[in-house]
């Protein structure tokens, strides 16, 4: 893809009259360069919400108590001394260089702390997104086909009941359910070694069941209500009416006229869901103690981690933009009428 | 319910001139509590919300008072049992929903109105202004919603009214992409177009004009906001960077009790099940109104939409 895309990248700005060869690859280009752009204006607005704002990342760290030599040697060791643009620029180009500092809270260096906690949550992300796409998208089309029956009826109105439960009440249910109150079938809390990173979730699958469950329940109503609505529409167009007054089986024209119109919707809600999960994660590890960056994240908020908080959710920003973009990017390939658009 | 008059009222006391609209906003909230589905919503919040505000007149104990051995369950004197700290759980679940609710509407009215003034200011005034004010939305999408507010939240400090202010901006992105859309549709029709042409100033355009027609976009967001609004501010409690204790709030307690589980059930389950009510309820409201206002097939796409705010930024979902 970035292959061919490489040399044809330059022709629509250079002739764009006759520029018409490969306006697929300067589309993507061009949602790439956007993308590098939204993330560089993510990372000036993280750092100077965490280390310029007016209140001094100093004494935020240190709490209103500390004495003036204590803040003046954290506001050393923060490089506070410094102009703005200086230490945003030694803050992005150490990033970039995979310098990430040391931990504020004890020391150790923050790449140490949270790249154990970036697999942690890859995993259960992974998971999560996968079993909750095959489940959504199969019950959405499940739904469609059988639309206004019983069985659709009871579908709708259980995924619409589901869509607006915070995550954090799901995992307790959960957690009441299945690991204390009602029975103890699982573990309700991850005993993983959180940094020394020296378990790997995988080794102990009971552990994720909890938490994959929980995230998988929070997403999959999302994806119903848009694949149900997506195959609806592909069933009612002008089509796969003709498909069916022509006389064909209703299998095929199911799956050779409809379905492959709600492909784009499909990639869309994938992508969608993903993107919920790089929020999702953060209550979701909370309550399990899962070690992943989520957890991660709460902890460095509350010992006032700068540097951890900084990379943290600069990494979340980073996931979300890049699955924006893929997301994008897969649904011009697939559907060759939105090529023109924009 | 605050939240559905308050999305409401604003287009009809901005539309002065038509009689006939005046009241269309509440015709829709009483249609949709007819529906089945409407009046199922509207009763589940209503007996969350009611409990949420008699409840801190007749709690039997003082909600921050030591009672009892910790983490006792229900009995006779106690009927949800004690807390960790020995306090009365039913108390404390009758205290512990008022400021959650009235936080959670302001930042729902902050973040539908700044939100809504975002995206009718970009539809109308196209051009660079437009896209100016959709990439600000892109760079501030970028952060999960939660991760948003918990950020500000760390930096500015838990105080009430900051809380309030997180939540309610990390709502402004989606609501503008969603009003932007539909005010779109409206700024291409014929009497818009018309008024352009008079010459009057493009606020008094988007005021009199464009808000007025987008009050079932504008009630539903109010709707969903609302929700959303409650599902953050508890969560944000919930971890401990919301509402601070000792005063109860539900999100909080669910997290202090849970040490207690196998001893007092009811100190986490009794807020989690308010919590799960007033949103499941809340949520179906909302799209009893989008149904009704919109019909069944249109009202389920404009919820799509609204919930899909978040992603995607070359496509919609397809008309």
């Amino acid at each position: 893809m970035t292959a061919d895309a490489a040399p044809s990248a330059r022709a629509p700005g250079e002739r764009a009259a006759s520029g018409r060869s490969h306006p697929i690859a300067w589309l993507i280009w061009t949602r790439l360069a956007l993308g590098v752009v939204t993330l560089f204006v993510v990372s000036i607005l993280i750092f100077a919400a965490t280390q310029l704002l007016p209140g001094n990342a100093a004494t935020a760290v240190l709490g209103h108590n500390a004495s003036a030599s204590a803040v003046r040697t954290m506001e050393l060791r923060l490089g506070l001394n410094k102009p703005a643009v200086t230490q945003y620029w030694d803050w992005l180009s150490g990033v970039l260089q995979g310098r990430l500092g040391t931990s504020l809270a004890n020391g150790q260096s923050v790449w140490s702390l949270v790249g154990p906690r970036l697999l942690n949550s890859l995993v259960l992300v992974v998971l999560a997104g996968v079993i909750g796409a095959v489940v959504g998208v199969g019950l959405g089309m499940f739904a469609a086909i059988r639309r206004d029956k019983p069985s659709d009826h009871a579908l709708s109105v259980g995924t619409l009941a589901v869509t607006s439960l915070p995550e954090f009440v799901i995992a307790i249910f959960l957690v009441i359910i299945f690991s204390t109150v009602l029975w103890h079938v699982l573990p309700g809390v991850s005993p993983l070694e959180s940094t020394s990173g020296a378990l790997k979730p995988w080794q102990d699958p009971r552990e994720l069941v909890l938490p994959v469950a929980a995230l998988v329940i929070v997403i999959v109503p999302y994806i119903f209500r848009m694949m149900r609505a997506a195959t609806i529409e592909a069933l009612e167009s002008d089509y796969v009416e003709m498909a069916r007054l022509a006389g064909l089986s209703p299998v095929r024209v199911l799956l050779r006229h409809a379905l492959p119109n709600a492909v784009a919707p499909t990639i869309q809600v994938i992508g969608l869901n993903f993107l919920y999960l790089a929020g999702g994660i953060v209550l979701v590890e909370f309550v399990f103690d899962y070690p992943g960056v989520g957890q991660g994240l709460v902890n460095a908020v509350s010992d006032r981690d700068i540097p951890q908080i900084q990379f943290i959710v600069l990494v979340l920003a980073t996931f979300y933009v890049a699955m924006n973009i893929l997301t994008d990017v897969v649904t011009l390939l697939a559907t060759p009428r939105r090529r023109v658009a924009r | 319910m605050t939240a559905p008059p308050a999305g409401g009222a604003r287009p009809a006391r901005a539309a002065a001139a038509p009689r006939v609209r005046r009241r269309e906003w509440l015709h829709i909230l009483a249609s949709a509590a007819r529906t089945p589905r409407g009046m199922a919503g509207a009763v589940l919040a209503l007996i969350v919300v009611l409990l949420a505000v008699i409840g801190p007149f007749v709690t039997p104990r003082p909600p921050l008072a030591f009672a009892t051995i910790p983490g006792a369950g229900p009995s006779s004197g106690f009927p949800l049992g004690s807390d960790i700290l020995g306090r009365d759980v039913l108390s404390r679940v009758l205290d512990g929903g008022w400021q959650l609710l009235l936080m959670a509407a302001a930042a729902m009215l902050i973040g539908v109105g700044l939100g809504a003034a975002a995206g009718i200011a970009a539809a109308q005034l196209r051009g660079w202004r437009d896209g100016l004010i959709m990439r600000t939305v892109d760079v501030v999408l970028a952060f999960p919603q939660l991760v948003f507010a918990l950020l500000l939240v760390s930096i500015l400090g838990p105080a009430r009214w900051l809380l309030v202010l997180a939540v309610g901006f990390s709502h402004v992105p989606q609501v503008a992409r969603v009003i932007r859309a539909a005010a779109l549709d409206v700024s291409e029709r014929d009497f818009v177009k018309a008024v352009e042409i008079t010459g009057v100033r493009q606020s008094r355009l988007m005021v009199g004009e464009i808000l007025p027609n987008l009050l079932t976009p504008l009630m539903v967001e109010a709707g969903l906001r609302l929700t959303y609004s409650i599902v953050i501010m508890t969560g944000l409690s919930f971890i401990g960077f919301g509402l601070q204790p000792p005063a109860p709030n539900w999100g909080y307690m669910i997290n202090e009790n849970r040490i207690i589980l196998t001893t007092n059930p009811w100190a986490v389950v009794a807020p989690a099940i308010l919590i799960a009510v007033l949103t499941v309820g809340l949520n179906t409201f909302t799209d009893a109104i989008a149904r009704v206002a919109l019909g069944i097939e249109r009202g389920e796409k404009l919820i799509a939409e609204a919930e899909a705010a978040g992603a995607g930024t070359v496509t919609e979902i397809p008309a």
